[in-house]
């Protein structure tokens, strides 16, 4: 009883994972009983048919289906059979390269924003109307100007995680409290020192925590738009196994497009912790 | 001219109301003091104490008139003068050596790290802090935040050094105990200081001189208080003093009454560029044979 409250809640998470197993399993068995058929007739349906089998994988189905995978997750058959591993990898470059491009813009952009109160008044509006527009409406005139569907999908990333990187940026950088200002001023510090000795790190915590949502949505976005676009990455391997019917395949793409966004989300997440101060 | 080392000449602040107009927090304010003073501004919280350091630490300029340092006016912050600010100020990312050593190499822009380090840990020994230079200010307590503070200030080796109400968020034995270093370390080395305080008997002391603020707006310097104490006073015994009650009910009249209505019964020959300068003692003691003549 005396265990610890990690202890406990793995204890709970376990149960709940089990029972919520245990109720796929037994939600997927369908009925034993088939009337008799035709054999042509029955070569024809399938399984399903057949045995009272239902359409949707059970867990254990999932599970070997996984391990296959993990198994050989880089093999490439052609444009419409690759490893989920590859996929994975084509998604992953995109969203980093999309998100990276937007920290070069968001961070110095949201810095001037932050230390100029004229440009913060100027920029507000624009920032305002671009923030709500979901990000795959740009895809039509992304594909239109850019004619490279690729690069895209890049930019729809790039798009979508700039906003919330330079909005809290420029809030971190014009909260750094006044005091530590005066600090600077009174050492003569130059201007280029202040901002990296003073306001990068009185900010940096403000602006992870933009950065941790940018990288959140980039990669709910990374799915849809490779849905779009096609050719590789997870959201065109999700879309493609639908096209074949493989629901077990789809459920497995989805398992890892969670576990891969989890990990991002923890990676900066531990980047946070690291420049965050106690007061 | 060694006794203007600071000199504030006609200084005003004004601040635009809000329904328009202006309120003048103070204006031509004239004092002036010499090297290796120690001095203690006095005055009712909102007089405008704060402004008057700022536009000494160049972090605002006054509206009129100017401050002159050394024979330079101030134009704008400088390494010369040390700001010890009411709230510890430090950067609370960076280590108690972290946050001296960042002074020291604003300073010192060419030395090695090595060096700069060196000269920190010298003044976080200095106030005491031996030990302590790998923490982070949020694991010291508000005493040992304002030590460093202090040795931050004093690292750069500034002609000046400027306090806010430096102890007035301390207990009292702990603001008792950093007043005693104040004292040591500014009477060891001669250093200029300009102190706000609203205790009196901190500012008794600590100052050579004591500037009583009347209450704003439109404060003004009411008088200047020569301190009568001996210059080897110790803060247990400072009550032992003779001249100490005396000069302890001329501040808490001032701070009671006279900052008050001062403005309203200006003494006469009162002159704004040199306010009186008094020095409240005891009565010289009446030897035995004469108390008839007394009374
Ligand atoms: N930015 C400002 N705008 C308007 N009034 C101000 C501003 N800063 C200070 N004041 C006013 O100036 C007066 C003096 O302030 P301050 O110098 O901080 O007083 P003190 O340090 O003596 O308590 C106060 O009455 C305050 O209300
Ligand atoms: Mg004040």
């Amino acid at each position: 009883m005396l265990a610890s409250l990690n202890a406990r809640a793995t204890l709970v998470s376990a149960l709940i994972l089990f029972a919520f197993l245990l109720a796929w399993h037994m939600g997927v068995q369908g009925s034993k009983a088939v009337a008799p058929m035709d054999p042509e007739y029955a070569k024809l349906m399938g399984l399903t048919a057949t045995q009272g089998k239902s359409a949707m994988p059970g867990p254990i189905d999932v599970g070997l289906k996984i391990w296959e995978h993990l198994n050989q997750p880089f093999y490439d058959r052609g444009p419409n059979d690759k490893g989920v591993g590859i996929q994975l990898a084509f998604s992953l470059g995109r969203v980093l390269l999309g998100y990276f491009l937007a920290v070069l813009i968001a961070l110095p952009v949201g810095f001037l924003i932050g230390m100029s109160p004229l440009m913060n008044r100027a920029l507000d509006p624009f920032i305002q109307v671009m923030k709500p527009i979901s990000p795959l409406a740009w895809m039509p005139l992304a594909l239109y100007t850019i004619k490279d569907s690729a690069i895209s999908a890049i930019f729809v990333i790039f798009i979508c995680s700039i906003w919330p990187m330079m909005i809290n940026t420029a809030f971190g950088v014009s909260a750094v409290r006044k005091e530590w200002l005066n600090v600077a001023r009174t050492l003569e510090v130059t201007p280029l020192r202040k901002a990296f000795t003073i306001i990068l790190p009185a900010a940096a915590p403000t602006i992870l925590t933009g950065m941790r949502i940018s990288i959140g949505i980039a990669w709910l976005v990374i799915v849809a738009a490779e849905m779009l676009v096609g050719g590789t990455g997870i959201g065109y391997f999700v879309w493609n196994e639908w096209n074949n019917l493989s629901i077990t395949n789809v459920i497995v793409a989805i398992l890892l497009i969670g576990v891969v966004g989890m990990i991002l989300d923890q990676t900066l997440a531990r980047v946070a912790r690291i420049v965050t101060y106690p007061e | 001219m060694s006794n203007k080392f600071i000199s504030i000449e006609g200084i005003a602040r004004h601040y635009p109301k809000p329904g328009g107009g202006r309120t003048t927090i103070f204006e031509d304010l004239w004092f002036s003091m010499p090297r290796g003073d120690f001095c203690c501004i006095i005055g009712h919280s909102g007089c405008g104490k704060t402004t008057v350091l700022n536009t000494l630490a160049g972090l605002e300029l006054p509206d009129e008139g100017v401050n002159v340092v050394d024979g330079r006016a101030i134009e704008g912050p400088s390494l010369d003068r040390a700001v010890i600010f009411q709230g510890h100020s430090l950067l609370p990312w960076r280590t108690v050596l972290g946050n001296v050593a960042y002074a020291v190499s604003s300073k010192w822009r060419d030395w090695s790290r090595e060096k700069v380090n060196a000269h920190a840990m010298r003044f976080i020994e200095l106030v005491g802090l031996k030990g302590n230079e790998l923490k982070k200010p949020s694991e010291l307590s508000g005493g040992m935040k304002q030590r460093v503070g202090i040795a931050r200030a004093l690292s750069i080796e500034p002609k000046i050094l400027l306090m806010d109400e430096p102890f007035s968020a301390l207990d009292a034995l702990t603001r008792g105990s950093l007043q005693d270093e104040v004292r040591r370390i500014c009477t060891d080395t001669g250093q200029t200081a300009f102190m706000i305080t609203h205790d009196v008997d901190e500012a008794i002391y600590l100052a050579d001189r004591i500037i009583l603020m009347t209450n704003g707006p439109g404060a003004m310097i009411a008088e200047v208080v020569e301190n009568p104490l001996s210059r080897d006073r110790r803060r247990i015994d400072l009550h032992k003093s003779a001249d100490y009650y005396p000069l302890r009910n001329h501040l808490i009249d001032f701070l009671v009454t006279r900052s008050k209505t001062f403005a309203d019964e200006l003494p006469a020959g009162y002159d704004k560029k040199r306010p009186p300068v008094v020095r409240p003692c005891a009565e010289p003691p009446v030897p035995p044979g004469d108390a008839r003549k007394v009374a």
